[in-house]
């Protein structure tokens, strides 16, 4: 103890053993290798998209309705116009229902629900909601809208069985980000003697805008690529059509009907239509990450 | 303060604001409270400059639970109309959560409630026809942490709280912008901000950001102002700023601050109130509670012997 360590000691005393110089060594390749691979097929999946959709891509392709001619080489079989179009009103329909009510759950949770048994509940359901494989939303609106009704498929029907499966996530990811204003700011504003209501609509909301429509856009892009809820409540046609209470083409049903057709024409609409819809989704992403990164409560 | 003139006062800078009242709804009990907190003010704008004068609070047997969990014990204490009464002890003495009981903001912790009354003047604020927004509207409060609404400019901050009150969307624009501008000079921040009023609050120094916040409370015109530890996250220099402008605010209000620091308390308070685990310890002059307390646990606190 008394006597002073040499530098030589020193340094030995501070230097990373072998031993663990080669397990840090493993442990990194280890988790980049995990990266890689997970990265893999989702390149492959673009990189096919693009080598396979391109091709089909042509102002044709966009501006015309499906011909429904799969057999005959000689007459055209038409582009996805309908099932764009389709797409588009049955989503804005969906988020027209889901977003407000999935806003207001959140507020109540956070603001009135908090902790309570039932506000617990709400939050179970809507746990247990999120985990709901999305052909049973369509198989309920199935039930209720349509076998219930009667009446035949519409576009309507899609988008409530779009909505439902919007519901949980737009309720999730709103309460995350109101949770995440701070409760200072409620105060001060309810110490200036605001009224609750007006809390929440001049301070609370619009503090945790930007997040919510992360939230509300990805929710969005998750109702786009969904074909099983549309399957039986939309079902498929042809034609353009801005009446949702009729038959409505939708983007994955159009490419779940052309993807088991014979013709390579066909299939390769559906390729083209794949592409489309991921460009689209890949756009709504886009927004949303502009939109956070405005964000005022990172 | 600003170069253009002596401290300004609620009934010289703002006579629009005389004939607007956000308490209509607190019942009228005395002729002090129902005059101030139910009937347009009418008083000429030109005949006194202390036309508008702040009130007294007075707690009796005020009691605040946490669950169960008892945090303020049974306080009877005075708080004179436009003084500074500090109020000091050591951290979880339950200052803060009294402070608090004032406004009835304490009840907005899940859980939390208080008992005994507290009277505005003579008016029970804990009074069932008594409406919650009308006390917190003639009861400002100032935070510890400065807390500009973030989304907000420094002039939609300090207009958030006449434009909040349930009936405010129908003042007019010059109506507002004089409110805010006698608001941030009572403040001492109009000269700062008046070229950048359109600027993030939240872009402004912390010193700033908390006489943002001052102004903001202002602007709704309270009759008392809770500063609870104002300037616990400041500097020294905006710390002084802030003692300054509390002796040029109780002109027009009755100032409760809470603070950890003594010498703050002797600086700014008319009188000062001691508080030991949820109780009143004593309470007196400034001068009298430093130099000459009659309770020895009150000594040995501002001796600094615990605490």
């Amino acid at each position: 103890m008394s006597t002073r360590e040499t530098p030589a000691a020193l340094l030995a005393r501070f230097d990373v053993s072998p031993a663990r110089r080669r397990k840090d060594r493993i442990a990194r390749g280890g988790i980049l290798a995990a990266t890689v691979l997970a990265l893999i097929p989702l390149l492959l999946i673009i990189y096919y998209l693009l080598l396979k959709g391109v091709g089909s891509w042509s102002v044709n392709f966009f501006t015309t309705d499906p011909t429904g001619n799969t057999f005959f080489k000689s007459s055209s079989i038409g582009g996805i116009k309908s099932a764009i179009l389709g797409t588009i009103e049955i989503v804005a329909l969906a988020s027209a229902i889901a977003i407000p009510i999935g806003i207001g759950v959140a507020v109540w949770l956070v603001e009135y629900g908090k902790n309570s048994w039932f506000a617990q509940l709400v939050r179970f359901f809507v746990d247990v909601l999120t985990g709901v494989p999305s052909i049973v939303f369509g198989l309920f609106v199935y039930i209720v809208l349509v076998v219930g009704t009667g009446s035949s498929y519409a576009g309507y029907k899609g988008s409530f069985a779009l909505a439902l499966l919007m519901l949980p996530v737009v309720i999730r990811s709103a309460e995350v980000v109101l949770l995440l204003v701070p409760g200072a700011l409620r105060e001060s504003a309810l110490a200036l003697g605001a009224p609750r209501f007006r809390v929440i609509f001049s301070i609370v909301l619009p503090t945790a805008l930007p997040g919510m429509i992360t939230g509300v856009l990805l929710a969005i892009a998750r109702a786009a690529g969904e074909t099983a809820p549309l399957l039986f409540t939309a079902a498929a046609t042809l034609k353009t059509n801005f009446n949702l209470g009729q038959f409505m083409n939708s983007l994955p049903v159009q490419i779940y009907s052309d993807v088991t057709s014979p013709t390579t024409a066909v299939v390769n609409r559906a390729w083209g239509a794949a592409l489309t819809l991921v460009v689209m989704i890949l756009l709504l992403n886009l927004i949303a990450r502009l939109v956070s990164r405005r964000s005022r409560l990172a | 303060m600003t170069s253009d003139g002596p401290p300004s006062r609620v009934a010289d800078m703002e006579p629009e604001s005389q004939t607007e009242s956000g308490h209509e709804r607190i019942r009228p009990q005395t002729p002090e409270a129902a005059r101030v907190l139910t009937e347009p003010r009418v008083e000429d704008a030109s005949s006194t400059v202390d036309a508008k004068p702040g009130l007294s609070v007075r707690l009796e047997q005020l009691r605040a639970f946490y669950g169960e969990a008892e945090q303020v014990k049974g306080v009877d204490l005075d708080f004179r109309a436009n003084q500074v009464t500090a109020i000091i002890g050591p951290s979880g003495c339950g200052k803060s959560t009294m402070v608090r009981c004032i406004n009835r903001m304490h009840e907005e912790i899940p859980g939390a409630r208080a008992e005994g009354r507290v009277l505005l003047d003579d008016l029970d604020l804990y009074d069932s026809s008594v409406d919650v927004v009308a006390v917190r509207r003639a009861i400002g409060m100032v935070f510890q942490k400065p807390n500009p609404f973030p989304t907000m400019s420094v002039f939609d901050n300090v207009a958030a709280g006449p434009r909040l009150s349930a009936g405010g969307r129908s003042r007019s624009h010059s109506d507002l912008h004089a409110k805010v501008e006698a608001a941030l000079r009572s403040a001492g921040l109009w000269e700062e901000v008046k070229d950048r009023l359109g600027e993030p609050g939240a872009g402004l120094s912390g010193g700033q950001q908390q006489r943002l916040c001052i102004a903001r409370s202002l602007a709704v015109d309270p009759e008392v102002i809770l500063m609870d530890e104002p300037c616990s996250a400041l500097d020294p220099i905006a710390t002084l700023k802030i003692e300054e402008l509390i002796d040029q605010l109780k002109a027009q209000v009755t100032i409760v601050i809470v603070t950890h620091n003594m010498q703050q308390a002797a600086r700014v308070a008319d009188r000062t109130a001691f508080m030991l685990s949820g109780k009143l310890v004593e309470v007196g002059p400034t001068e009298e509670i430093f130099t000459n307390p009659t309770d020895s646990r009150t000594e040995e606190y501002v001796t600094g012997k615990f605490g």
